[in-house]
């Protein structure tokens, strides 16, 4: 893989490189830019974020160590973040959380064998009124229930087979 | 309860967060008005509503709008506080994607009467679909002139910006936020300067949250003695209240401050689900719990919520029936403190951390009353002690929790010689 931005992202991220009266506030945003173009951030791409942003490796490396929501590893195509904070607790995130690991049979942290699902354990989503709570990528799921969940996964399954065809 | 709802009064018509439907229910009505008034007569009329910061600190709005030094010879910078993480709370996430024009009505009200020309929207990173949403509301303002130069042909000039952030409760504390803005670790700077001095790119800078600001459009229209009639003496206007825990229907809802805790549950909440209250985490989860029997007279408003030696916070409360256990609950939120804890000061990053671990340790029936009492000695070494207040929102659950429910913590003790007998 050849960490570089296509022209067309590079021109994205120089517009929003322009709100900002110094260069590095843009940082965030090119680490957001990176983590949709590439997947996730390895090294290669945090050094190449130095480069366009014009600070050193070690601010990058910094900032990305910081924030939960950037990748320092693969995840899968379905990412899963399943809050476990007292409202989802006080609802039965405990029942979600091993709903998910007996469909998936993947711990917190880790990767299913064939890199569909990844999924993890974050703080309050902000959607405690309809505990429990999870994100796939980029959507919220929320009211949840074990059949529910099982219900979700079997659909993204089944969405990835139709698109594999 | 009658009265007229300004903050959610878009939410229910359908595509809302449209222009052209905000248009067509009222949105950007206030701004001929507004730009009738000097900037200082704006500030003017919002001390006169005595509203207050709805991120957690309940601030007065127009007094922090005042320390803006005059004559600047900087950029002022409005910053607006969507990072939206304190757990129990969630009803910025409602303005941002069922009325973004109301927000961006007080963001204009708010940048004229500081003379702010840049505007940044921090909203956390997990709003994807909210951030798309205020984008494309920020475009269509844009193209219809309520924002860039010559905003409704008056002179003031203003660009907003959305900034996404990226999964880190502490960039919910303001100067957090800054740091964050700027490219950094979202770690909080010690205070002075305050941004209203020294702020976003060491200019000049006031923060302040969704709710907040979208509270001032109504105040521009109606002005601030109208908005000061509303709710109780020194709880002014309305709020987004929420509910969630153990309550058959969790929500948030518009009210004028002042309805009592135990009616809100009762008749919003549709009261209290598996079983019967026991307790009240009444503003977000770092607030000190309340009992049942605390929240008898409590009421929604900043006094009565001190008055009960708590706070009004966020204004989200937890509810909490008969048959939990509160070790266990106690338990979960220090798991959050010590997960969210920026690491920089000693106090805060031990303390949170160890305060998780001494609950474990008594959880799993390997502690004796001496650890319970460090626990409580701990909490008073956090509080006060540090950059930032995430120490002491940690500290305050301790307390409280093991002050009101002692006695479910002790049934986890092992017997033990003496107990030290820390005053609480
Ligand atoms: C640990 C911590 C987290 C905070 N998180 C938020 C937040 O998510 N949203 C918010 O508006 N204020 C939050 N605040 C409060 C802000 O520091 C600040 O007081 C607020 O944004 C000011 O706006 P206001 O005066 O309009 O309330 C937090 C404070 C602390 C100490
Ligand atoms: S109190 Fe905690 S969160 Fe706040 S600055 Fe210090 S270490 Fe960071
Ligand atoms: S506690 Fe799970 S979303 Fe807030």
């Amino acid at each position: 893989m050849s960490v570089v931005f296509k022209k067309e992202v590079l021109d994205e991220f120089e517009i929003i490189a322009n709100r900002y009266p110094t260069r590095r506030a843009a940082l965030l945003p090119a680490l957001w830019l990176a983590q949709r173009e590439f997947g996730y951030l390895s090294l290669e791409v945090l050094d190449y974020i130095a480069q366009i942003v014009k600070i050193s490796p070690v601010q990058v490396y910094e900032v990305a160590e910081f924030y939960t929501l950037f990748h320092k590893k693969p995840v899968g195509k379905y990412h899963l973040q399943v809050c476990r904070t007292i409202s989802c607790a006080l609802n039965g995130a405990l029942d979600i959380q091993r709903a998910i690991e007996a469909h998936l049979h993947t711990k917190p942290g880790e990767i299913t064998h064939d890199k569909l699902f990844s999924y993890e354990l974050v703080e309050c989503l902000a959607s405690c009124h309809t505990a429990p709570c999870m994100r796939i990528n980029e959507d919220y799921y929320e009211n949840l229930s074990p059949e529910k969940v099982n219900e979700i996964l079997n659909q993204l399954v089944k969405e990835n087979n139709q698109n594999a065809i | 309860m009658q009265f007229e709802p300004q903050l959610t009064k878009r939410f229910n018509i359908e595509n809302s967060y449209t222009l052209n439907v905000a248009l067509q229910h009222g949105a950007y009505a206030s701004l001929p008005k507004l730009f009738s008034k000097k900037p200082e007569e704006v500030i003017e009329e919002i001390k006169i509503s005595g509203l207050k910061g709805r991120g957690g600190a309940g601030f007065p709005c127009g007094m922090k709008w005042s320390f803006i030094p005059k004559n600047s010879t900087k950029p002022i910078y409005l910053v607006v506080n969507g990072d939206e993480g304190e757990p129990g709370t969630f009803s910025d996430r409602a303005i941002l994607s069922k009325d973004p024009h109301l927000l961006l009505e007080g963001v204009i009200a708010a940048a004229y009467a500081i003379q702010a020309h840049v505007a940044y929207i921090y909203v956390r990173g997990e709003f994807f679909r909210e951030i798309q949403i205020l984008n494309q509301a920020v475009e269509e303002a844009k193209n219809s002139g309520y924002l860039g130069s010559k905003i409704q042909g008056s002179d003031f000039q203003l660009e907003v910006f959305i900034h996404q952030g990226a999964g880190a409760y502490i960039c919910g504390e303001e100067t957090g936020l800054l740091e964050s803005l700027e490219g950094k670790k979202g770690q909080p700077r010690i205070k002075p300067p305050f941004p209203a001095i020294q702020g976003l790119f060491g200019c000049p800078t006031i923060v302040n949250n969704v709710k907040t600001l979208s509270s001032v459009p109504w105040i521009i229209a109606n002005g601030g003695a109208a908005y000061a009639a509303i709710g109780t003496k020194d709880s002014t206007g309305t709020h987004i209240f929420g509910l969630s825990g153990h309550v058959q229907n969790g929500g948030y809802w518009e009210l004028p401050f002042g309805m009592p805790m135990l009616e809100f549950i009762e008749t919003y909440g549709r009261g209290v689900k598996n079983g019967k209250l026991k307790a009240v985490i009444p503003g977000g989860s770092s607030t000190p719990v309340l009992t049942a029997q605390e929240c008898e007279d409590l009421t929604l408003s900043y006094e009565s919520m001190a008055k009960h030696g708590t706070f009004l916070g966020t204004g989200g409360a937890i509810v909490i029936n008969d048959q939990t256990d509160m070790p266990q609950i106690l338990k979960n939120l220090t798991h959050f403190y010590a997960h969210e804890s920026c690491g920089q000061c000693t106090p805060c990053r031990e303390g949170t951390a160890w305060e998780n671990r001494l609950l474990q340790k008594i959880i799993q029936g390997e502690a004796t009353a001496r650890e319970l009492d460090l626990m409580v000695e701990i909490a008073g070494n956090m509080e006060g002690k540090t950059i930032c207040a995430l120490a002491a929102a940690c500290a305050m659950p301790v307390r409280s929790f093991i002050k009101k429910f002692r006695g479910e913590f002790e049934k986890y003790l092992k017997p033990s010689g003496v107990t030290v007998g820390i005053q609480l």
